[in-house]
């Protein structure tokens, strides 16, 4: 895919920092924080797909958990019953394992827009994790209690007190930064913009020679291996396996990350993926200062990620990344209505969310519109 | 009955209407005339409460309605066809009738004016359980104009009603407007492409252009000025 | 036998999903818009009326707990939903989701995530004919009347009412309605309560087989989001239809293939119609005007 070699390089650049960053801050923390780096590192990964999809291919999916529960599961199963291979491999076998999935997925969906979209997704999303439970697949899948997940050590070289939290972050780090690479290439590739442009007017975009149904389907796919990616690396960090860690609240909170951070938005992705981790872990702190029942500080993140969901759809439509943006432009009265870091322009948001009447932005709109 | 006051009115950049004073007498028919997007519609839409108007005033029966929702205009006896009759296809013939005189919740007032209804336009009647889909233009404009009836306006707006009838049936159809307001005092304001139909049965006529009023004269003095006629009404 | 029990259950089990797409089909035809909340909102009403049930009411003071608290939530919900009524599908999908999370988290804090039992108001063993026992029980005729008669109920409403002329009116021409003295956005709470009472019944009658928790009607929205797909999404006479239909399908693959892939069984289900006849069974030609 050609892209300007000056955005590939910036790319490259926020790779780098990124990964040296990511050292930086793993090394000077307690293990149990890299922990938590490394659930916000696979987190984000879902999370970024999932915006890539319903962001900036416009496509709703409420299904990006169960793409989570495929990888889990393949991981599963690879490392129990060859815990010879390397864990490289288990993890990118897993991850086409989603893609392929994805791929199934994203054909059945490609010709189903809006509510129906999220209807099938959704049924998907329940569907999925209870074949786990299924009297045939029992034996292989682990049931209800799922499998226990072998958990790779890390390599001797490092040391023979090296962390396993730590390596796991670095694995689940760099994971991250090599997705975010990819999606970020991808957003300013022609395959990028053919999705904005499906998004924004499918007729036209049909019209001008893009392959609509390719372009939702490999938005799928793209998406699908994130989530399985994201899931393989959860079974990693975790151990274990479960349908009970794949409920439609996962899906629904991923999509809530992904509304906080603005759709489409990659930098966004990982802002709303650092709250969707970090936030129980607060609430828990607090409610157990505060003396709260378990059942209450429990469901308090998402009574939370509920409201989040509704207060910023009504209020912000280009979630909190768009109003920094807004923020900045006001501050700044000359300022582009292009983002500069690749990620989905205002414009982009603006067509994908925007309430009509809240903003009129009539050139790209296509002409003021009768009220 | 009417009355309207430098009455602005904006889609996004354009200034739609741009200003516009107008009077209509009760117990008459005002013909609204013009070319394309001089404003026509967009005048009745503002009246009726479909937009709001970016400024000026509208008075009905002396009391400002500026702004208000069409629902909230109804009850005070306005009536309004709007462009494209608006026929509610799903609905049958007799229920989309009803649904003009629901407003008043008056079954023995409703039962009488579906009477006086089928009564004005017999082929409505021959039809009243059929859907409304089925209906041809000409009936459809009856029933559009039969169902803002049933609620007993007192001020009636039309939006190009002889659009798309063949001749004869658009004349009947102005021959019905002109029988309301002689026998019931309707007032009637009436955009319309076709100048020289709605001259014929209008008491005042109206041209506006560019969402401006350029002409507001008695019809027959319309009619008769030439220059104005070529210029703005083509004919 | 079995082919016979299957489909009595089959209807019982559809009967109920067809009260639920038929409250997914109200909202729709009255704002575009797909209930996501509509299994969360069960599960609110549901737990209203366990909770009126813990307090010694009788079965049928907590039913009617129910359905109020149906219309009042009902009401709540749409007004919520107006910011994002005819807007682009994506926000309304969102914030419905938004509710439905909301709902579940609140449930759980109130109730805990343990599922409860709910007590029938009828015998839930088969009826007997004969030495063989029918799976289908004076519950599930319970059920099924109680379904066939608010459908009836709303088709007489919307047939031969003015309030519900004017709600067809407010769904299929909504600017249209408005010149004509109706209030649009009363028809519209109007529709959402209606909606919300529909969907809280239909929770109370399938309670006792689900078990009251705030997870355990999440399938409920699949299937009843299936069943009112399979008849057309505007169509209240479809959803029922579909309902009764998916009811059989699913209970044949409970039967055959095992209660554990009934959720897929119906994503199956759901996926080959949106492929076959998008539109649904009664879909009707020619689009939304406003």
């Amino acid at each position: 895919m050609p892209i300007l070699r000056l955005t590939l390089l910036r790319h490259l650049g926020w790779a780098v920092a990124g990964l040296v960053g990511l050292y930086l801050l793993t090394s000077n923390v307690e293990p149990y924080r890299d922990l938590q780096i490394a659930t916000i590192a696979y987190t984000a990964i879902a999370a970024a797909g999932l915006t890539l999809l319903t962001g900036t291919s416009g496509q709703i999916s409420l299904g990006q958990g169960a793409f989570m529960a495929v990888g889990a599961y393949t991981t599963a199963v690879l490392l129990e019953h060859r815990p010879e291979w390397p864990l490289g491999l288990v993890v990118l076998l897993s991850t086409v394992a989603a893609a392929v999935v994805g791929a199934l997925v994203g054909a059945a969906a490609a010709r189903l827009r809006g509510p129906y979209l999220a209807g099938a997704t959704l049924a998907f999303a329940v569907g999925l994790p209870a074949l786990a439970d299924y009297r045939g697949l029992r034996h292989v899948l682990g049931g209800a209690n799922g499998l226990v997940v072998a958990q790779p050590p890390p390599p001797l070289s490092l040391g023979e007190t090296f962390p396993l939290e730590r390596w796991q972050s670095w694995i689940a780090g760099c994971c991250l930064v090599i997705t975010l690479f990819l999606l970020a290439n991808l957003q300013r590739s022609r395959m990028g913009r053919n999705m904005r442009a499906v998004r924004d007017d499918e007729i036209a975009a049909a019209l001008s020679g893009v392959d609509v149904a390719r372009t939702q389907v490999l938005a799928f796919v793209v998406s699908a291996t994130c989530g399985g990616l994201a899931g393989a690396l959860l079974a990693v960090v975790n151990g274990l396996a479960a349908p009970g860690a794949f409920p439609l609240a996962l899906s629904l909170s991923l999509l809530t990350a992904v509304i906080l951070g603005g759709l489409g938005s990659l930098a966004g992705a990982v802002y709303g993926a650092t709250v969707l981790v970090l936030v129980p872990g607060w609430l828990n702190n607090l409610a157990e200062s505060l003396g709260v029942a378990r059942n209450v500080y429990a469901n308090l993140p998402l009574a939370l990620y509920g409201v989040v969901l509704v207060v910023v759809m009504i209020g912000f439509p280009h979630g909190l990344q768009g109003g920094v943006r807004r923020v900045a432009r006001w501050l700044r009265p000359d300022g582009s209505a292009r983002s500069r870091d690749g990620n989905a322009s205002r414009a982009d948001v603006t067509r994908v969310t925007t309430v009509p009447g809240t903003e009129s932005d009539s050139v790209l709109r296509g002409g003021p519109d009768g009220d | 009955m009417l009355d309207v006051e430098g009455l602005q009115t904006r889609y996004g950049a354009v200034r739609a209407l741009d200003g516009v004073d107008l009077s209509v007498r009760s117990g008459s028919i005002t013909a609204v005339l013009g070319a394309n997007g001089a404003g026509k519609t967009t005048l009745l839409r503002t009246v009726g409460g479909l937009v709001r108007p970016r400024a000026g005033t509208v008075r009905l029966a002396g009391r400002d309605v500026s702004g208000w929702r069409p629902e909230d205009l109804v009850p005070l006896g306005l009536g309004h066809v709007p462009e494209g009759r608006g026929i509610v296809t799903e609905l049958t013939v007799e229920e989309n009738l009803r649904l003009g005189g629901l407003w008043r919740r008056d079954r023995r007032g409703m039962r009488r004016g579906l009477e006086e209804v089928y009564g004005l336009f017999p082929p409505l009647a021959s039809r009243r359980t059929q859907a409304a889909e089925t209906l041809s233009g000409g009936e459809r404009q009856m029933l559009a104009l039969g169902r803002a009836l049933l609620g007993r306006p007192t001020l009636l707006l039309l939006d190009e009603p002889s659009l798309g009838l063949a001749p004869r049936v658009a004349a009947q159809i102005m021959g019905v407007l002109r029988r309301l307001r002689d026998d019931t005092g309707l007032t009637v304001v009436l955009v319309e492409q076709n100048a020289r139909s709605a001259l014929s049965i209008a008491d005042h006529g109206v041209v506006l252009s560019l969402g401006r009023v350029v002409a507001d004269e008695p019809a027959d003095v319309l009619a008769a000025d030439e220059r104005l006629r070529h210029a703005y009404l083509g004919f | 036998m079995r082919f016979v029990n299957l489909t009595l259950a089959g209807v019982a089990s559809g009967s109920i999903y067809a009260a639920v797409a038929l409250a997914l089909v109200l909202i729709w035809r009255s704002t575009r818009i797909v209930n996501f909340a509509q299994g969360g909102m069960m599960m609110v009403t549901t737990f209203v009326a366990y909770t009126v049930g813990q307090h010694g009411g009788s079965y049928w003071l907590a039913l009617a707990a129910a359905l109020g608290a149906g219309a009042v939530l009902g009401a709540l919900a749409e007004l919520l939903v107006r910011p994002v009524e005819g807007g682009p599908p994506l926000n309304a999908v969102i914030v419905t989701l938004g509710l439905l999370v909301f709902l579940q988290a609140v449930a759980g804090m109130i109730f805990g995530g343990t599922p409860r039992s709910y007590s029938p108001a009828f015998s839930i063993g088969g009826y007997l004919i004969g030495d063989t026992r029918l799976l289908f029980s004076p519950a599930d005729l319970f059920t099924l009347l109680a379904v066939v008669t608010v459908t009836v109920a709303l088709a007489v409403l919307f047939r031969r009412t003015a309030t519900g002329l004017r709600m067809r009116a407010a769904a299929f021409a909504p600017e249209v309605a408005r010149l004509l003295g109706v209030r649009v956005s009363r028809t519209l709470t109007l529709g959402w309560a209606l909606a919300a009472v529909v969907g809280a019944l239909a929770g109370v009658l399938v309670a006792p087989s689900i078990f009251v928790g705030p997870n355990t009607f999440d399938a409920m929205l699949v299937f009843g989001f299936t069943a009112a797909v399979i008849g057309g999404l505007d169509s209240p006479s479809g959803a029922v239809v579909g309902g009764l239909l998916l009811g059989l399908a699913l209970s044949y693959v409970s039967g055959y293939a095992g209660s554990d892939v009934v959720t897929l069984g119906a994503l199956v289900v759901l996926v080959v119609v949106l492929m076959i006849r998008p539109a649904g069974l009664f879909a009707r030609r020619g689009g939304r005007r406003v």
